[in-house]
């Protein structure tokens, strides 16, 4: 959380920039099958003048697989930028991504849970 | 604040499963705090653009109006294995509206609703949300001092929740009570799995 030093805005005041700056003013919504725990990795790397700042930045940051969330973070990009710029580099092949658990919780088969119980247990 | 070891840093496959877990409650009860006690990166956060369902709030015009919101949600990671990696997602703002986000409950494992006895109507809204949606979930109350005002039993009974949900006293601050809460809920979890399953063959 922000400490005494934050400035006079906060989160509620919504991105400083407009966060279709970034996505060149397209106005196309990211793929369906991304969402924030939805794991990607970078298959290349990028040569000089490849990509734009927005989208190498992006790619630096899934070198190693990484969830969208942790993307966004790491980029300090909302979410839903972030969903559109990933969409772009898995169209031209430059990240690709698996989809973590379906949509409904039930998808998590019993052997699984029990390895996060497991888990859990010995952190 | 003290995080779960990160010198466990296993490189996920691409293959990995990744699940989220939601931790709820109302604003200031600890949700962070409970991310941050067993996560193995300082909790992250991220902002996303959500559409609001149609709250009621506009029931005389008759008509459906949708409108996006912006959330903050901070999160931490717990890699299970290579192939497993647990996220736990609070919701530290705008807690007035974050019980209209279907986006959060979609895919989720399941939930801890954290609860503060001194306020325990904050927490009302997180338990008809995951009950609304079946999403299992479990009640930490959360001790911020030694002094527990109410027993397990008492809170329950305020809450009106469901006889099967686990209601357990808990301190998010040390990272064993932490476990603890996020044990019960995969043991409930499991334990609903399996309720479930035995309805099919005897149906």
């Amino acid at each position: 959380m922000s400490g005494e030093d934050s400035a006079w805005f906060d989160e509620d005041a919504g991105p400083l920039a407009r966060p279709y700056t970034f996505t060149r003013g397209r106005t196309h919504v990211a793929r369906d099958d991304l969402n924030m725990i939805t794991l990607v990795v970078a298959l290349r790397k990028h040569h000089r003048g490849e990509l734009d700042h927005a989208h190498g930045r992006i790619l630096e940051c899934c070198q190693d697989p990484i969830s969208i969330a942790e993307v966004a973070a790491g980029a300090d990009l909302p979410l839903g930028v972030v969903k559109v710029l990933l969409s772009d580099l898995i169209e031209q092949n430059y990240v690709i991504f698996r989809t973590g658990l379906a949509k409904h919780s039930s998808a998590a088969s019993p052997d699984t849970l029990q390895k996060v119980l497991d888990g859990i247990r010995e952190l | 604040m003290e995080f779960a070891s990160s010198d466990r840093m296993i490189r996920p496959a691409i293959n990995a499963t990744a699940l989220k877990i939601l931790i709820a409650g109302g604003f200031g009860v600890g949700k962070t705090t409970l991310v941050g006690s067993v996560s193995e990166i300082e909790p992250l956060r991220t902002e996303e653009q959500l559409t609001e369902r149609s709250a009621g709030v506009d029931d005389v015009t008759g008509v459906e109006q949708k409108r996006t919101t912006t959330v903050a949600l901070d999160f931490g990671r717990i890699t299970i294995n290579q192939e497993l990696i647990v996220y736990l997602f609070g919701t530290p703002g705008q807690d007035r509206f974050w019980f209209m986000w279907d986006e959060l409950a979609q895919g989720s494992l399941g939930a801890v609703v954290l609860a503060d006895t001194r306020r325990l109507a904050s927490c009302f809204a997180a338990i008809d949300f995951f009950e609304e949606r079946n999403v299992p979930f479990v009640v930490g109350v959360n001790c911020f001092d030694s002094t527990q005002m109410y027993t397990v039993d008492e809170v329950r009974g305020a809450l009106d929740v469901d006889p099967f949900v686990p209601v357990l006293l808990c301190d998010v601050r040390q990272r064993e009570s932490t476990k603890k809460v996020l044990t019960t809920l995969l043991e409930h979890i499991m334990s609903l799995q399996g309720h479930a399953q035995r309805a099919v063959v005897e149906g």
